[in-house]
C-alpha cells in the first residue's frame, strides 16, 4: 500500500505543472526534491509492471496445465488406482511396455489417425472453398458469415445427439435420403468405416465455418495488384486462386492445420455421445471408433487405472510431437525445393 | 434467416463497389473485387443450408413424439409437442441446475480470461521490457499443450483439494487463455497510440493507472468479443468437466450425455434437450452474430 500512495504524491506536482503551465520551470524545481523517491518508484514501476501484468497467465499456466504435464509423466511411471490415488507404486516403464504390447492402444492410434485425416483434410478443403466463396463481393454477406458460424456455437453435447439421430440406421434422415439414390440402410454404428465417417461428419459439421472465416480474414489481407498483375499475365481465376490466394494464406493454412491436428489428437465427445452410453466409451462394440481420448477415459475413470491413462496421455503427447517434427520437417523440405 | 439481416449490409457494402465497377472492365477486377455470380450464392445457400439444418432437425424432432421422428420419411415440419418436451427435458436432464452451472463457470472463465489477456496483451504489445519476446513465444508455445494431456494429475489435484464434483475444479485451471493474449496483443498494437501511454508517463501516472484510465477504454470493443468468444468455448467445454463433475452437478454439455446415455429413452425429449443446451448461445449468436465473427477473423490476421 505504501508505495502506491507516495507514488500517487509523486504523480501530484506534475499534473498541478500542466494546470499551471504559465510557469513549467519553477513547478520543475518545485518537484525535484522528492523526485530521487519519485524516480526510483518510477523506474520500478516502468521495469515491473509489465512483469506483473504477464506474471498472472504464467503462473495460472503453471499450475493448471505445465505442472500437470510433467507430473503425469512421472505419474505414468507409477502403479496408481483411482480410489487409492495417494498410493503411487514406482514400476518404470511396466505401464508403457503393456500399453506397447496392448492391442486396444495400436487400434486406438490408427482410429484417432484415420478420423483425424477424415475429418482435417475434408473440413479444411472445404473451409477453403467457402472462404473463397465468402470473399466475393456479396449482398447479405454477414448474414452467410453467421449461418457458417452457427455450427461452432453448438456444443459437442448437442451436435454429437442430433447426428447420432440422423445418422440412425432405421429412421435417420441420412439413411433415408440414401434410400431415395439406391443405398440400403448403412448401419452408421457398428460398421467400422462408417462409424468413423459419421463421427468426422460431426467434426466437420462444427468446425468448416470457424476455418472458412480464418481463411477468408487471411485473403482479405492479400493485396489486390497480386491479382491484377496475375491477370494481366492471363491467369485464369483458378490459377489466381492456386498462385496467389492459397500462397498468400499460407501462414494461416499452416495454423488452422496445426489447430485441427491438435483438435484431432483430443476427439473424445463426438464418438462418445455417438456410442450412447456404455458402447460410447469404447468406441463401440469392437472398439472401431475409440480414439485415445477414449481409451485414456476408459483407463483412468472405468479400469480405475490412473498410471495407465497417464500412459496414454504422454503417448498422446509424443503423438503431438512427431505429427509437428514432421510438419516442420516437410515445410523444410518443401522450401528448400522451391527455393 | 430475416430479411433485415439479409438486407442491411449491402447498404454500405455495395455502393463502393459499384462505382469500382463502372470504371474497371469486368474481366480486370480481382480479388474482392469480383461479385458472386449466381453459381456462387448456390453454393453459398447450399452451404448455409447445410450449416442450418441440423439445428432446424432440432427442432422438428424437440417438437414431435417418438412415432412421429421414426416414420418414413422423416418429418420436415415441426410437430405439436414443442412446450411438452421441453419442459420434460428440463426436469429430466437436470437442466435448471445445468444451465446455471454453465452461466457461472463460463462467465467466470470469460471474466478472468478477459482481464488477465488485456493486462498480458498490454504488456506485449505496448510495454518494453527484458525477455518480452521469449515470454511471448512461451504463451504461443502453450496453445500447443492440449488439456487433455494434465487431466490425470488434475484429477488428483482437485480431488486433493476438496473440489471433486464440484464448479471450481472447472474454472481454475481455464482461467487463462493464450489465444487470448494474444488476440488482444494484436488488438492493442493498432488501436492504442503509443503516444497515448507516453502522455499517461509524461503526467506520471503510474502502469496500473495507465492500465485502467487509457487502456481499459480503448479496448473494450476488443474485450466484449474476446468475452463472446471465451464464452461460448467455455459453456462447449467437455472433456474436463465431463471428468471432474458428475451429474448431481453438471454443466450443460455434461447433462446432456445423461440424454444420450440411456435414461430417456424417448428420442424427441434428447433432441428437446439438446435444444435447450444450444439456446442460450444461440441467441447471443442472433444478437452478437456479427461482432463474433469479426472478432475471430481479427483474431486471425496475424501482424
Amino acid at each position: 500500500m505504501a508505495p502506491q500512495t507516495s507514488s500517487a504524491a509523486a504523480v501530484e506536482p506534475p499534473l498541478n505543472d500542466k494546470d499551471g503551465s504559465s510557469r513549467p520551470a519553477s513547478g520543475l524545481r518545485k518537484s525535484r526534491p522528492p523526485s530521487w523517491r519519485s524516480k526510483l518508484l518510477h523506474r520500478l514501476d516502468v521495469k515491473g509492471a509489465p512483469y506483473a501484468f504477464v506474471v498472472p497467465f504464467f503462473v495460472i499456466f503453471a499450475a493448471f496445465s505445465f505442472y500437470p504435464l510433467l507430473y503425469t509423466a512421472w505419474i505414468s511411471l507409477h502403479h496408481v488406482e483411482l480410489a487409492t490415488m495417494d498410493l503411487m507404486e514406482w514400476i518404470a516403464f511396466d505401464n508403457y511396455v503393456n500399453l506397447v504390447k496392448d492391442e486396444r492402444f495400436w487400434n486406438a492410434l490408427t482410429n484417432t489417425i484415420t478420423i483425424g485425416v477424415l475429418s482435417t483434410v475434408p473440413q479444411l478443403l472445404m473451409a477453403l472453398g467457402l472462404a473463397h466463396l465468402l470473399n466475393y463481393r456479396l449482398r447479405g454477406s454477414t448474414f452467410f458469415r453467421v449461418a457458417a458460424l452457427t455450427p461452432y456455437a453448438t456444443s459437442v453435447g448437442a451436435a454429437a445427439l442430433v447426428f447420432t439421430m440422423l445418422f440412425e440406421r432405421d429412421f435417420g434422415m441420412i439413411n433415408w435420403t440414401l434410400s431415395l439414390v439406391g443405398i440400403d440402410h448403412v448401419d452408421w454404428e457398428s460398421n467400422k468405416w462408417a462409424a468413423q465417417t459419421a463421427i468426422s461428419t460431426i467434426v466437420i459439421w462444427r468446425w468448416t465455418g470457424y476455418n472458412a472465416l480464418l481463411y477468408l480474414a487471411a485473403m482479405q489481407a492479400i493485396p489486390r495488384d497480386r491479382y491484377e498483375a496475375a491477370a494481366i499475365d492471363g491467369a485464369s481465376r483458378w490459377q489466381q486462386f492456386l498462385k496467389v490466394t492459397v500462397p498468400g494464406i499460407r501462414p494461416t493454412i499452416v495454423f488452422t492445420i496445426v489447430l485441427s491436428t491438435i483438435g484431432a489428437t483430443q476427439l473424445f465427445g463426438e464418438p462418445l455421445i455417438f456410442g450412447q452410453g456404455p458402447n460410447g466409451i469404447t468406441g463401440g462394440a469392437d472398439n472401431q471408433y475409440q480414439t485415445l481420448g477414449l481409451l485414456l477415459y476408459e483407463e483412468g475413470w472405468k479400469n480405475y487405472q490412473m498410471g495407465r491413462a497417464a500412459t496414454v496421455a504422454w503417448a498422446m503427447f509424443l503423438l503431438l510431437v512427431l505429427v509437428f517434427i514432421v510438419q516442420r520437417l516437410l515445410s523444410r523440405w518443401r522450401s528448400a525445393r522451391s527455393s | 434467416m430475416t430479411t433485415d439481416t439479409l438486407q442491411a449490409p449491402p447498404v454500405t457494402e455495395h455502393a463502393p463497389s459499384r462505382r469500382r465497377g463502372l470504371r474497371l472492365p469486368t474481366k480486370m477486377k480481382a480479388g474482392r473485387q469480383h461479385h458472386a455470380g449466381p453459381v456462387a450464392y448456390v453454393l453459398l445457400g447450399i452451404a448455409t443450408l447445410v450449416s442450418l439444418f441440423p439445428l432446424y432437425w432440432t427442432l422438428v424432432a424437440a417438437s414431435s413424439d417418438n412415432t412421429r421422428i421414426t416414420q418414413t420419411p422423416p418429418p420436415f415440419l415441426p410437430g405439436p409437442n414443442l412446450l411438452d418436451n421441453l419442459g420434460k427435458a428440463w426436469q429430466d436432464a437436470a437442466l435448471g441446475k445445468a444451465m446455471a452451472n454453465s452461466l457461472i463457470v463460463a462467465g467466470a472463465i470469460a471474466t478472468a480470461t478477459v482481464l488477465f489477456a488485456t493486462l498480458a496483451g498490454f504488456a506485449f504489445a505496448k510495454l518494453r521490457f527484458k525477455g518480452r519476446n521469449i515470454l511471448l513465444m512461451l504463451v504461443i508455445g502453450t496453445m500447443m499443450v492440449p488439456p487433455q494431456l494434465s487431466v490425470v494429475p488434475l484429477f488428483m489435484m482437485m480431488t486433493d483439494l476438496g473440489w471433486g464434483q464440484k464448479l471450481p475444479a472447472v474454472i481454475f485451471p481455464t482461467l487463462v487463455s493464450a489465444v487470448g493474449v494474444f488476440f488482444m496483443r494484436q488488438y492493442l498494437s493498432d488501436a492504442l497510440p503509443d503516444e497515448l501511454v507516453e502522455a499517461g508517463r509524461v503526467d506520471g501516472a503510474h502502469s496500473l493507472r495507465i492500465f485502467w484510465s487509457i487502456v481499459l477504454p480503448v479496448a473494450r470493443p476488443a474485450m466484449a468479443v474476446l468475452f463472446m468468444i471465451t464464452f461460448v468455448h467455455a459453456w462447449n467445454d467437455f472433456f474436463w468437466p465431463f471428468i471432474v463433475l458428475d451429474m448431481t452437478n453438471p454443466t450443460v454439455p455434461v447433462a446432456l450425455t445423461q440424454l444420450s446415455a440411456g435414461y430417456v429413452r424417448d428420442q424427441s425429449l434428447i433432441m428437446a434437450g439438446a435444444l435447450l443446451g444450444t439456446l442460450p448461445l444461440l441467441a447471443m449468436f442472433v444478437v452478437f452474430g456479427r461482432q463474433i465473427v469479426g472478432g475471430i477473423m481479427q483474431g486471425a490476421v496475424k501482424g
